[in-house]
């Protein structure tokens, strides 16, 4: 199986500060990988530098591409897409104008199936379609963003912190909706603080700390791992000892 | 006061106002997608009205030299630019935008060019040269600017504004020039007559405003340009280039000037550094709009016609003290309204 995402020895500095040291990392097809980790890990500052937002150093490839020479809106076009943590809405537009634009890079005829698949995962917003994005919810804005990102009929959505900010029963919605892109053909990658959720939904999963992967393995060993419970799950196993 | 008088001023202002609104909205437009503030969106009124001027003479404008020259630097650029990946594809698009469409428009403007061309065909060729000029200014100067400041990016206008100026003191030289009027009809209403070429300015606002509210409300590409002016990094994030959007926005901007420079030609004379003055108005009347709202630059931009058209009549030589004056107030209204404006970053 070959890797749709694969990032490699991946550095990303802010001046001097080196952020992400020596990340390596895959997102195979139809699969959700998640990176799990605490504040100021640097999963945000990763999942940018994989985007374009900020410069990587290393190497990353996408659906066979080399994406070094490609900004944002190229990789946009090969089919990546990021959900940012603050949304990025275009806030005094209405919803329908924000999902229309999130297939900006692709044909007419495919947008109009796009809406249709949008709008059948997330029927909040096609009640909403004619309100300002600026005026919605916490909780239907972050709907709105995964909508826009998969309008353009991505490849792998990246998403951070989908459930940041959000009352808990809207963050098993949407944790659920990113459940069924899998259904869809979407990968998924997934950086979230509330591991618990996220190992759940999750094939395989990294945990990051102080800006570097210190574990990596499929999402039900990260979950049942003694460490990882401590510092992340909230919880001890039984007779569980510090590493 | 007599209201004949009263009307006749008022008239004069809201033509003048007009002319502004225009301007003024071109300037919303831009800063809005770009952040630039276009000081040398005069230089756009007074290239497209001497050009016009100089092609109603039956002879060919400097500016389209300089618009293929601007093409051919901003080639350059391009070419600089994709050294590391060089692909055909992007070269060949580059040449035929930079080199072919420039050099186009120059070998149309020699070959229609005479003594006899009609008015409508000038008109499209010195929109057409202005447009032009618009686009690779963008490219030139502001698109490698994109990442900076607002300062920086103002800087980079003004130096614009100043080069732009000198090669109009150099196409057109230091006398002023007319243009002939769109239409030599009139009307009478009463006391008030209204030329043909008023009503001509009344008409192009009108269907430009209305033309920019269809764009940007109703089009695929003007709700990306609105976007890009919304959220610049969210625009980016769903494949809308922030330099297709600046090109646009400057397209836009140079049309504007230019047809307002067209419509005021034929008016009153107009010398080559004439436009810095009347980009001014427009660029108050954008500042009482906060710089973000079209309808309040529209309406600012008539009361700034207004108010200068009465104090021509009542203290010309504090003319433009006072209009430039009207600015004080607002700024001080702006600044007590407004919490502290932090510059984007992105």
């Amino acid at each position: 199986m070959s890797a749709l995402l694969s990032v490699s020895d991946a550095h990303v500095s802010y001046g001097k500060v080196e952020a992400v040291r020596s990340v390596s990392l895959d997102v195979a097809d139809n699969e959700i990988v998640t990176i799990i980790g605490a504040n100021g890990a640097g999963k945000t500052t990763l999942l940018n530098a994989i985007m374009g937002v900020l410069p990587l150093k290393g190497t990353t490839a996408f659906a066979g591409m080399d994406m070094a020479a490609l900004d944002i809106e190229d990789r946009v076009a090969a089919g990546l897409s990021l959900v940012p943590e603050h949304r990025e809405l275009f806030g005094t537009m209405n919803v329908e104008d924000n999902l229309l634009l999130g297939a900006f890079r692709i044909p007419k005829a495919t947008a109009a199936q796009s809406f249709e698949r949008v709008y059948a995962l997330f029927p909040r917003l096609k009640e909403r379609r004619k309100q300002l994005a600026g005026t919605l919810s916490g909780g239907e804005q972050q709907m709105l963003a995964m909508g826009r990102a998969l309008m353009g009929a991505p490849k792998l959505l990246m998403l951070d912190e989908p459930s940041l900010g959000l009352a808990p029963i809207i963050v098993a919605d949407i944790f659920r909706t990113i459940g069924e892109l899998r259904a869809a053909g979407v990968s998924v990658l997934l950086i979230e603080q509330n591991a618990q959720a996220a190992l759940k939904i999750a094939d395989r999963a990294y945990v990051m700390e102080l800006g570097e992967f210190i574990l990596s393995g499929s999402a039900s060993d990260i979950a049942s791992n003694q460490r990882v419970a401590a510092s992340y799950l909230g919880f001890q196993h039984e007779g569980a000892s510090e590493i | 006061m007599n209201t004949t008088i009263m009307l006749f001023l008022l008239q004069d202002g809201i033509t003048n106002g007009a002319i502004y609104a225009l301007l003024g909205l071109a300037l919303v437009l831009v800063f809005a997608v770009t952040r630039v503030i276009l000081i040398p969106q005069g230089e756009f009124v007074t290239f497209g009205a001497l050009s016009y001027a100089v092609l109603a003479t039956g002879k060919v404008p400097g500016t389209a030299w300089l618009a293929l020259a601007m093409g051919a630097a901003a080639f350059a650029l391009d070419l600089f630019d994709a050294r590391r990946s060089l692909r055909l594809k992007r070269i060949l698009r580059s040449l035929a935008l930079n080199i072919a469409l420039p050099a186009a428009i120059l070998a149309l403007t020699y070959g229609l060019a005479g003594p006899r061309t009609p008015i409508a065909v000038n008109i499209a060729l010195s929109l057409l040269i202005v447009a032009a000029i618009g686009l690779f200014l963008y490219r030139i100067a502001f698109q490698p600017l994109a990442h900076t400041s607002v300062l920086v990016l103002l800087i980079a206008s003004v130096g614009c504004h100043l080069a732009l100026q000198g090669l109009g003191l150099v196409f057109f030289g230091a006398e002023g020039l007319r243009g002939p009027a769109l239409s030599s009809a009139a009307l009478t209403i009463g006391p008030l007559r209204f030329t043909g070429q008023s009503l001509a300015v009344y008409g192009l606002t009108i269907a430009f405003i209305v033309a920019l509210w269809l764009f940007f409300g109703f089009t695929l590409m003007g709700k990306a340009l609105r976007a890009t002016a919304v959220n610049r990094l969210g625009a980016r994030l769903v494949g809308i280039r922030t330099t297709l959007s600046g090109q646009i926005a400057f397209l836009l901007a140079s049309l504007i000037g230019a047809i307002s420079g067209i419509l005021i030609v034929p008016i009153t004379t107009l010398y080559y550094d004439t436009g810095f003055l009347i980009g001014l108005k427009g660029f108050i009347a954008a500042i009482i709009g906060g710089l973000v709202s079209y309808p309040l630059t529209a309406v600012a931009a008539l009361i700034v016609g207004s108010v200068e058209a009465f104090s021509s009549f009542y203290a010309s030589n504090f003319k433009e003290v006072i209009v430039f004056t009207l600015i004080l107030p607002v700024l001080v209204l702006r600044s007590l309204a407004a919490p502290a404006v932090e510059e984007e970053k992105d």
